[in-house]
């Protein structure tokens, strides 16, 4: 009875360590791939890291970049600004970093890990969305104030929240919202949920929310919005393997045909 | 079973090696990336994070909302635990797959899911809404968020003693006279009494750490509905430091809470409880 398990233990064990040997040997493969990247023909990966808000545009813009580089392919991670930041920082592999706003691109280049100075690509502002139909009959900025109205903003430490503190103090108008949420989402969310009355957000994010339900939202523009414009610049990250290709790609971006994608997300140029 | 719930009585049989070599390896992958993140604090400023206005009002939220999730728990738990374990009917496993549903789904599919029910337009939502209460973006919303995630660690453990223990002693109480009620209370709520702890505490743990269904569902805003664990997030987006001071201080509170419950419930009677809750 006693022999059997120790053995079969053994073999786990030895199995298990198999793996980890396996894993190891991939990643040194994996160097071993990338310093060779000089070869002419051999396909390479250019991993694009990108804000959130800019998931749709900046896939039709990588699928672009593909067609006109054979042999490349664009690998996208979209997150939060601050969290890919945060990641290159800890050394992820990325070789063009697009930030939401201009704080998050400073972190990078304070931290010496841009390539060059950045490039502004894109502009966005807020506006207003409510729920179908409008139901507590929100028509300017000044509304929002109004008591009994839900409003759900961003939180004043993510950009949205920012912008929407910098609209209230150029405006003087004072916003009680019903909750600060860390991501647009969320705010766009609980409006289409019809949870809050109203909720501030960026043009492309309501402008993408009606694209996927033109019942979604309704969107209400107002002209104190131009009180803060976000600037979405873009990086190559310094150190990259395909520094060459970075820079091929943070051209693409900002070639027209990348603007025109980014215009017809909503986006307003630099 | 028994013998290892009371390895204090008995001399420890030994282990293979390879057993306590893996243990070994087990228990460093949970504490280490804990102790890494603590080197990796501003210990120094430690005291001016955790004390800020809206660390404090998180805190105070979480430590709120979590002590009446689990009052929640226990009150509503102990019934369905009950039926779970002492009934039969047709049907019986697809109603305890189904309470159960929130330890698999992810957190964010919970929050949705309250939305829509308990949300402005939901069914349940609708009628609270035109009764004159709204639920939405309050403090009730995030218990209701907790209480959701939170109830099946305590159905868990406490069914799972109470099948363990068998039916014998209420039988016999039965036989003395004793009613449905009287036995209940007398005899089955006592000799589960560890388990019940062992639960709570771990329907304590879940809401302490309860994060997506509560930013889904109740929203987030500062000493209304951002839990600790929503302040962390919140800060990691520009103070990746006070972020790190955060998640010190809610493994603190978790580790207290444990030691705490440890202490008052006695350290075998509790240990007995979560064994009870790991038997089938």
């Amino acid at each position: 009875m006693r022999r059997p398990r120790p053995t079969v233990g053994a073999v786990v064990a030895g199995g298990a360590l198999a793996g980890v040997l396996a894993l190891a040997g991939c990643s040194s493969d994996g160097g071993d791939a990338s310093t060779a990247r000089t070869v002419g023909g051999g396909d390479q990966t250019l991993v694009v890291f990108a804000a959130a808000s800019l998931t749709d545009t900046f896939t039709t813009i990588a699928h672009q970049f593909e067609a006109d580089h054979a042999g490349v392919t664009v690998k996208l991670s979209f997150a939060g600004s601050s969290d890919l930041v945060a990641q290159i920082q800890e050394g992820a592999p990325a070789d063009v970093f697009a930030s939401a706003d201009e704080p998050n691109m400073k972190k990078l280049t304070d931290a010496g890990l841009a390539a060059g100075a950045p490039v502004a690509f894109a502009t966005n502002v807020l506006t207003i969305v409510t729920p179908p139909g409008d139901p507590a009959g929100v028509t300017s900025f000044h509304d929002l104030a109004k008591s009994g109205v839900k409003v759900d903003v961003c939180a004043p430490q993510v950009p949205c929240g920012n912008a929407t503190k910098e609209v209230e103090e150029a405006t003087g108008v004072t916003i009680k919202p019903v909750s600060e949420e860390s991501k647009v989402t969320d705010v766009l969310a609980k409006v289409t949920s019809g949870e809050a009355d109203a909720g501030l957000v960026y043009v492309t994010d309501a402008k993408g929310a009606l694209a996927k339900d033109a019942h979604a939202l309704a969107q209400i523009d107002f002209p104190e919005s131009s009180k803060a414009v976000n600037t979405y610049p873009l990086a190559a990250v310094r150190g990259s393997k395909h520094a060459e290709l970075a820079r091929e790609f943070v051209a693409a971006v900002t070639s027209d045909a990348g603007q025109k994608v980014l215009r017809d997300a909503g986006f307003g140029a630099p | 079973m028994r013998a290892s719930v009371r390895p204090e009585r008995t001399v420890a049989p030994r282990l293979p090696w390879w057993l306590v070599a893996v243990a070994a390896v087990g228990i460093a992958f949970v504490v280490a990336p804990v102790v890494v993140m603590a080197t990796r604090g501003d210990w120094a400023s430690f005291w001016s994070l955790v004390t800020s206005a809206s660390s404090l009002d998180a805190l105070r939220l979480s430590l709120f909302t979590s002590v009446v999730s689990t009052a929640v728990c226990v009150v509503v738990g102990v019934p369905v635990a009950m039926v779970l374990a002492r009934t039969r009917f047709p049907g019986l496993s697809v109603v305890r797959a189904l309470v159960l549903l929130p330890l698999v789904l992810p957190p964010v599919v919970c929050g949705l899911a309250l939305l829509y029910a308990f949300g402005r337009r939901g069914p349940i939502g609708h009628a609270l809404d035109d009764a004159g209460i709204s639920i939405a973006f309050t403090t009730t919303a995030v218990v209701i968020s907790h209480v959701f995630v939170a109830l099946p660690f305590l159905v868990l453990t406490l069914e799972g003693a109470l099948k363990v223990r068998g039916t014998g002693p209420e039988l016999a109480a039965a036989s003395l006279g004793a009613g449905p009620g009287r036995t209940f209370w007398l005899v089955t709520l006592p000799s589960v009494a560890p388990a019940l702890a062992g639960g709570a505490l771990l329907a304590f743990a879940r809401s302490l750490g309860e994060f997506g269904a509560t930013l889904t569902f109740a929203g987030s805003l500062q000493g209304v509905t951002r839990t600790l664990p929503l302040e962390i997030y919140l800060q990691r987006e520009t103070d990746p430091d006070a972020a790190v001071a955060l998640s010190m201080l809610l493994v603190i509170v978790a580790v207290v809470v444990v030691a705490l419950v440890h202490t008052a419930g006695g350290t075998r009677n509790f240990r007995r409880g979560l064994a009870g809750s790991v038997a089938p």
